[in-house]
């Protein structure tokens, strides 16, 4: 893969203090480099061809810890300088330790960092400066699944209800348009409302 | 073997506009169909189907809507007529019943083989439709055996479909008018919603193509708009022509009991499954579709007088279910047919000419294909916004013919 492609995701300071001068708007997103590479992307479309990955330990009980690291992407192993760890473990009234969030608590988590981060690249490619988003979010389940109670209740969510608040300098229906672009170009939003096979080998 | 200039391939109005701004300007030409003038209009198309536009704004080079029912909607077989007689006054050189099977690049221009004979030429005109075949998803191989599977070419009228009901696959033009028809025929209709244009029929009293060629959106021109691949993938506007110049929407389908589900993204094992992203979707929708109406609205403000238009309203926002299905299971007999109304695309199955990119689509810049004397006609927002339009004809084929012409002209010298 060609260096460009390497580079295309990287932070260029200079472009953000240019953009956020010309526009008056600054949410910290780096536009002029993501439509760069967006650009850059649609005319080499194996680079952006992604592998994401973690790796996770038991610990004991329903405790775990994951281990996040490295990824594939633009033609090349990517590396990071640090590894992240996320854990996870069961509720009390599970009559778990409760060391940790609940991976479907983890799953909001993932639904709630994807969408704001949408939020905030959307505003900044639309003039919008941001004051504060705020995301809180629910999730119906009916645990007769899990359990193995009834075989006609699913295991994972009923639904999922997500509300923003938004403080930003912007109309009521800009600001739902971002909210609703944010919805339409995220990756964790898809794989919750989509299906996704999923395999799963044993060593 | 003949030879000539110019060969425009398709008698529709694409080619019949380019074939009036080749005469004027004398470039010696013909038209080849493999049917008659407007042969998709009259033969791919269901039988209720009218323009989405209205009567006036069917306009060819020379020629304006001169009827007696300027704000109606044109049948196929009216719209076939409209484009015969357009033909017969120009005197366009059509070659009907001919169809190319291969066009291949010489050193100085181009062979067009026909199933009646080849011809050479400097110049072609690939004028041959942005909708000449359906398109399916791949994941209509999953579909159980036993459940009928149309594309809207095959579709006529609901008495053709066997009894049970309807599962209709896209919501965009085609879309939405075959679920309110079918659903009218007193099926089961069940349609599958991804991304869709919402527009209104009329407002404040007027069409709703009225304001954006009023308002001169349709001239917006593919070199003045910031994401030009976006708009061109844009589905068709939910628009049905009905002479009670009716709006068809998800509510008025909702209310006329068709049931809405997410757009289908799976069929498994005979269950198909539907987005929990159609909450989502109807809302892009909504807000594009009040964006257009704010700048309506904006547009009447400051033009200062109003010729008798209604005051600003806005529609109601899409109603859907707290909790649309997810899931259906196409084995049970509620389903007997599936109509895939998917979107439509080019054929360029007879060009042997590297113009294609990755996709298969055309590589062209405004219609001026990237291999010199090729052109090509009627694509969505090729030149302008109303390029795929009936009305967008005449500008993109005088921009095209004066450019072909200065090529023919430098080819010669």
């Amino acid at each position: 893969m060609t260096v460009t492609a390497k580079h295309l995701f990287e932070r260029n300071e200079t472009m953000t203090t240019a953009l956020s001068t010309s526009q008056g708007v600054n949410n910290g997103v780096n536009v002029a480099a993501l439509l760069g590479a967006r650009e850059a992307l649609s005319q080499m479309p194996e680079a952006a061809a992604f592998k994401w990955r973690a790796s996770c330990e038991w610990i004991q009980g329903t405790h775990s810890r994951s281990t996040i690291g490295g990824f594939f992407g633009l033609g090349a192993e990517q590396s990071r300088t640090k590894t992240f760890s996320v854990e996870a473990d069961h509720p009390e009234v599970f009559a778990s330790e409760d060391t940790a969030p609940t991976p479907v608590e983890l799953v909001l988590a993932g639904l709630a960092g994807c969408l704001t981060a949408g939020v905030a690249a959307v505003a900044q490619n639309r003039g919008i400066q941001l004051h504060s988003v705020k995301a809180s979010l629910e999730a119906e389940m009916d645990i007769q699944g899990i359990l193995g109670i009834d075989d006609e209740v699913r295991n994972g969510f009923s639904a999922v209800h997500v509300h923003f608040d938004i403080r930003a300098d912007a109309s009521r229906d800009e600001i739902a348009a971002l909210v609703a672009q944010s919805q339409k170009r995220s990756a964790v939003f898809d794989i919750i409302t989509n299906p996704t096979a999923v395999h799963v080998t044993v060593g | 073997m003949k030879h000539i200039a110019t060969v425009v391939i398709g008698a529709g109005h694409c080619g019949l506009a380019m074939s009036k701004q080749l005469l004027d300007r004398g470039i010696d030409h013909v038209v080849l169909d493999r049917g008659k003038v407007a042969n998709s209009w009259r033969t791919q198309r269901w039988d209720s189907l009218r323009l989405l536009t209205p009567n006036w704004q069917s306009r060819l080079p020379g020629h304006a809507y001169a009827g007696s029912d300027p704000d109606g909607y044109m049948t196929m077989p009216e719209l076939a007529g409209h484009l015969q007689a357009y033909s017969d006054r120009v005197g366009a050189p059509v070659e009907t019943d001919t169809t190319v099977l291969r066009v291949n690049a010489t050193s100085d221009g181009y062979i067009v083989d026909t199933d009646r004979g080849s011809w050479t030429c400097r110049s072609v005109v690939v004028a041959s439709g942005a909708c000449a075949v359906p398109v399916v998803p791949a994941l209509s191989s999953g579909l159980p055996a036993g459940i009928a599977s149309l594309n809207p070419f095959a579709y006529r009228n609901p008495q053709q479909l066997r009894p049970g009901g309807v599962m209709i696959v896209g919501a965009s033009a085609t879309g939405v008018q075959l679920a309110r028809e079918i659903r009218a025929s007193g099926r089961d209709v069940l349609l599958c919603v991804g991304e869709h244009v919402r527009l209104p029929r009329l407002y404040r009293r007027r069409d709703i193509n009225w304001w954006m060629d009023a308002m001169g959106l349709m001239d917006v021109r593919h070199d003045e708009i910031p994401d030009l691949e976006r708009a061109r993938r844009l589905p068709s506007a939910q628009l049905i022509g009905t002479p009670e110049r009716e709006t068809v929407d998800l509510n008025t389908l909702r209310d006329a009991g068709v049931e809405i589900v997410g757009r289908l993204v799976a069929l498994d094992g005979g269950e198909a499954k539907f987005s929990g992203a159609l909450a989502n979707h109807c809302a892009l929708a909504d807000l594009k579709m009040n964006r257009l109406l704010d700048s309506i609205d904006a547009w009447v403000a400051a033009s200062g007088h109003d010729h008798g238009f209604g005051p600003p309203h806005r529609f109601e926002p899409t109603r859907l279910d707290r909790t649309p299905r997810l899931g259906l299971d196409l084995r049970h007999g509620r389903i007997e047919t599936i109509i895939w109304a998917t979107g439509f695309r080019p054929d360029y199955s007879w060009l042997d000419v590297p113009v294609l990119d990755r996709k298969g689509r055309m590589r062209h810049s405004g219609g001026i294909v990237a291999s010199r004397g090729m052109y090509v006609m009627g694509l969505p927002f090729m030149r302008r916004r109303k390029s795929s339009f009936i009305d967008g004809a005449a500008a993109d084929a005088r921009d095209l013919a004066d450019h072909m012409l200065s090529f023919l002209v430098r080819a010669a010298a």
